[in-house]
């Protein structure tokens, strides 16, 4: 079964048993069961006294039937979770190549800084007097993304990149509203090379998304640019650099045919890594633009989240930002959480954002330093186009000799022939010991491998990441397939039938049969 | 720089292998013009040393929940989290991983993901839960975006009890994607009509339960109303421990539960990160937000999970996805899991009874005070008190003598008149001697 993409859904053929043990675990290969099996509704494993009798004020409204969780004691829950941690591939255990992703090192100082009691054990509707340092480190926060990005003013509320894109297009929206324009233009424009996440967030808010066409390298061309800006156009959205790993060359000139024609340039800061310290998205043109404090700042993934996406903007759409944001006045910091009298468009989280993403990122900012930042950008770029280099005689870069910024981008080209696709490519990897990088994106690249080593890779680990591409491309074009049709065979599981997930979604535990009320305790 | 293993040697070596003379060839894409010779206008790097001495001192200048009698509560809630929880989740392998694209090496993930949906289902008693949203508050903006899909209406009805900040947040999201929000007046005693505002129009109506006044609030009746007129039932809550002992949204009829988790296993952190727990009836998922996680098998027949159902997704789906979220709040799920599991059916409910029971003992105290009234016919770990003159104030002077006595309604709603108003929690941290200080400094301001 393929998809559209050319990316097979479900296992190809069943590959050789191994033999079975009587627990089904072998060696450090462990299985584990879900808590609802080896759980039990009077089991806890929170020592909590029962309250002294007292009169209850729950009205007609105490529940009454069964919730159905299952608890487990202290020691079990330990084992619980550490077994299933133990079936995690994770940066801190090896190289996570995942293009548009960066997974850089997460600095453990900075998980310290956030649960200091004063950052982690503060309360958002506090009396103001009583968190100064907390606003402080908001707003100190925020001048290090404006002075990184050149720009006026900075929306820090976001929880993640989307939010982020959806509140910088909120922004846009406002101004445009301002203007009288909100129901003449209507249109983003949105190239075929980007994230899902930017034409879903166009539309999520009612804007049209109109597709601009890119060159063959993901790049937008000055030309279809402003043959695709017509009067009902409020905004284009670009990753820059691109979903291909290119630095958009006419970047200024397209922004600036953006502004005369009335719109604003939205940029996905998604691949912001790249260039932090080098160039400012600002003195670009960009109008607005998302920051992923847990790409860029290395506020871990945590196996997908939580985020941050703050967003910055430029002079025009500063007045536009959402509540809440810090004001400061002498020694002084306030939070505007209203928007009364002012411009500002509304709200898009309660609260003020990821405070423990902000400590993060800033203590990683501080830790690094200007000179810091900048080589680590200069790094992250330095390590892709050497794994590029390095790969190109083995593998069939995306653009041939062309330097990429901080991922390099190949297609399938080089398996033609072979009867493997980029997905066998892609888990035969992970037998390798390596997790795979981002497949089959961008869209517009067939079959696409797009590696970002991030700074945070040695080079001696780089030279072990190529010489293990390089021996299984080898193994490729040699016809010795079996070392990719079967992959992974030595992961805690073989491919997952994502069709038979699909079609028939099992979405939560069931018991096998009904069962009555549970025991209790009680 | 501690984090950037390149040696000089290295990058000098690399380059000529790359065939470039310096690094800035690398960004010859960057107009020359807009290229940075050096470093901006910010300070250098730092030891490890000197950061924490200066975040420590930022992070002394705020008062830490556990320092002082502590009763804030309106939509994120002091409740004691066990050590293990924030050990497991800082092992590497849940806290350094990516979502789980390559599920063969990210089992523990899925698996985890896969008993929090289960979890957060039999909690609110609902058919099926998701992967997790960024809080309570999106959430619920996603849920009505979710029931104008479903009923192809566009009106949304917003009950008076709502978090201010929720319904802030689904006004601007409605206003952005120009669909209709009816909010009915902040509703301190849970008396509004809000079947009477439900119309063939209507697409769904949002109750918050317990209320943003604490006030516990039926549901049947309100979903009967809903579903005769073809409109869905969203449930919201901000203090999930309340469902170990209020009755949940799926056994009134809810269609869409939105829910704010941080209570279970999460650090008040000032706001952020958070867990958004989102839970449907079987027959919307389809039309759901969000990661779902699925059991399938593998190629050799053995049980395992996988991210599923992501033609829902901007991913796959792009300006036709139902959302567009894509990172979510994995970590904060999974200690919502871990927590869960320590507590178990029996340890959840003895701690709603533990928070019902201090929070009946600290309204029976604030009711003697004289100028206090306590509003709530009924409540579970929080409850709306009237002070004479300017709540705001009295919190104040409160905090000014080491007591965090609660929320003035008035930050949430400036000018709705209700500047007499004081939002209190209590949970099972907080002990007769921070209730009698509290009780004492009430008494003291005037």
């Amino acid at each position: 079964m393929l998809n559209n993409q050319g990316r097979p859904t479900a296992p190809s053929e069943a590959p050789r048993r191994a033999r079975k043990t009587f627990t089904s675990n072998r060696a450090l290969q462990i299985e584990e069961a879900l808590i609802f099996e080896i759980g039990d509704a009077c089991v806890t494993g929170v020592d909590i006294d029962e309250p002294a009798p007292f009169q209850p004020r729950l009205g007609a409204h105490e529940r009454t039937s069964a919730i159905g969780l299952p608890g487990l004691s202290e020691p079990e829950t330990m084992r619980h979770y550490v077994r299933l941690s133990q079936k995690n591939y994770a940066i801190d255990s090896g190289p996570y190549p995942l293009g548009s992703c960066t997974m850089k090192h997460n600095p453990r100082l900075n998980e310290q800084m956030a649960r200091l009691p004063g950052f982690g054990d503060v309360h958002p509707l506090q009396p103001q007097s009583t968190v100064q340092g907390a606003l402080e480190l908001i707003d100190r926060l925020a001048h290090y993304l404006m002075t990184l990005t050149g720009t006026h003013a900075v929306a820090m509320s976001p929880k993640a990149g989307a939010h982020g894109e959806m509140c910088g297009m909120m922004a846009i929206r406002a101004a445009l509203e301002a203007r009288g324009e909100s129901r003449t233009r209507n249109v983003v424009l949105v190239p075929d090379s980007a994230h899902g996440t930017n034409p879903a967030t166009a539309a999520l808010i009612g804007f049209d998304v109109r597709a601009v066409p890119a060159r063959d390298d993901g790049t937008l061309s000055l030309e279809a640019v402003k043959a695709a800006l017509a009067p009902d156009v409020a905004a284009i959205m670009i990753t820059n650099p691109n979903t291909c790993g290119l630095f958009e060359r006419d970047v200024v000139a397209i922004a600036e045919a953006v502004r005369a024609a009335g719109a604003y340039f939205y940029c996905d800061g998604a691949n912001f890594n790249a260039i932090v310290g080098k160039t400012r998205p600002g003195d670009l043109g960009v109008d607005a633009m998302h920051i992923n404090l847990h790409k860029t700042f290395s506020t871990p993934h945590g196996g997908g989240g939580p985020g941050a996406g703050p967003v910055v903007l430029s002079e025009r759409l500063a007045p536009f930002a959402p509540v809440p944001f810090v004001r400061r006045s002498g020694g002084a910091f306030s939070l505007v959480e209203h928007a009364r009298g002012g411009q500002a468009f509304g709200r898009v989280t309660a609260f003020h954002g990821q405070m423990g993403m902000f400590v993060r990122a800033l203590s990683y900012m501080l830790s690094h330093g200007s000179d810091g930042m900048r080589q680590a950008s200069e790094d992250a770029v330095l390590n892709a186009n050497y794994v590029r280099v390095c790969l190109s005689d083995a593998m069939s870069p995306a653009f041939g000799e062309r330097a990429c910024m901080h991922e390099a981008l190949f297609d399938d080209e080089w398996l033609k022939g072979t009867g493997l696709t980029t997905l066998d490519f892609a888990k035969a990897m992970i037998d390798e010991g390596y997790h795979p990088m981002t497949v089959y994106f961008p869209l517009i690249v067939h079959g696409a491998m797009l590696i970002e080593p991030t700074e945070s890779e040695s080079r001696a680990s780089l030279d072990l990441f190529i010489m293990a591409l390089r021996d299984l491309a080898l193994a490729a074009k040699r016809g010795d397939t079996e070392r990719f049709t079967g992959a992974p065979r030595f992961a805690p599981r073989g491919r997952l039938d994502e069709t038979r997930a699909a079609r028939d979604p099992v979405l939560r535990w069931t018991p096998k049969k009904p069962v009555d009320e549970p025991k209790t305790v009680e | 720089m501690r984090y950037l293993p390149l040696t000089p040697g290295d990058r000098q070596s690399m380059m000529q292998r790359v065939g470039v003379a310096g690094i800035d060839e690398l960004f010859a894409d960057i107009p020359a013009d807009k290229l940075l010779r050096a470093p901006l206008d910010l300070p250098r790097a730092k030891s490890e040393l000197e950061v924490s001495r200066m975040l420590g001192a930022l992070a002394g200048k705020n008062v830490a929940a556990s320092a002082v009698p502590f009763f804030v509560g309106a939509g994120a809630y002091k409740h004691h989290v066990p050590a293990s929880v924030d050990h497991l989740i800082q092992r590497s392998e849940f806290l350094t991983s990516y979502t789980p694209y390559q599920p063969e090496i990210a089992q523990g993930t899925l698996q985890c993901l896969f008993e929090f949906q289960t979890q957060a289902a039999c909690l609110t008693a609902m058919e099926v839960a998701n992967a997790s949203m960024y809080d309570g508050s999106t959430g619920t903006a996603e849920a009505v975006l979710m029931a104008h899909r479903i009923t192809r209406r566009s009106k949304a009805v917003l009950s008076g009890g709502l978090h201010p900040h929720y319904a802030d947040v689904v006004r601007t999201v409605s206003h952005m994607a120009r669909d209709e929000v009816v909010s009915l007046p902040p509703d301190a005693r849970a008396s509004e009509d809000i079947i009477a505002r439900i119309d063939n129009d209507t697409s769904c109506v949002v109750v918050q339960n317990p209320d943003f006044f604490g006030n516990l609030r039926d549901l049947a009746a309100i979903a009967d109303a809903c579903h005769a007129h073809g409109a869905l039932l969203i449930a919201v809550f901000t203090e999930a421990v309340s469902l170990g002992l209020v009755t949940p949204p799926g056994d009134m009829g809810a269609d869409i539960v939105a829910g704010e988790g941080q209570s279970i296993g999460n650090a008040l952190s000032f706001g952020g990160p958070y867990v958004g727990l989102f839970a449907t009836r079987r027959k919307y998922v389809r039309q759901m937000p969000g990661r779902l996680c699925g059991q399938t098998v593998d190629s050799e027949g053995r049980r395992g999970f996988v991210l599923t159902l992501s033609t829902r997704e901007q991913h796959i789906r792009r300006e036709k996805a139902t959302s567009n979220i894509c990172t979510n709040s994995g970590l904060c799920a999974l200690a919502f899991t871990i927590h869960m599991t320590l507590l178990g059916e029996a340890g959840l409910k003895r701690l709603a009874r533990v928070n019902h029971a201090n929070a009946v003992k600290l309204a029976d105290m604030l009711a003697r005070v004289a100028n206090v009234e306590v509003l709530n016919d009924s409540f579970f770990n929080e409850f709306t008190i009237r002070v004479k003159g300017d709540a705001a104030g009295v919190i104040e002077k409160l905090a000014a003598g080491g007591v965090l006595g609660g929320v003035p309604v008035s930050r949430l709603l400036p000018g709705a008149g209700l500047d007499d108003l004081i939002v209190v929690a209590n949970t099972e941290v907080n002990t007769d001697e921070d209730r009698e200080a509290f009780v004492s400094a009430l008494q003291g301001v005037r």
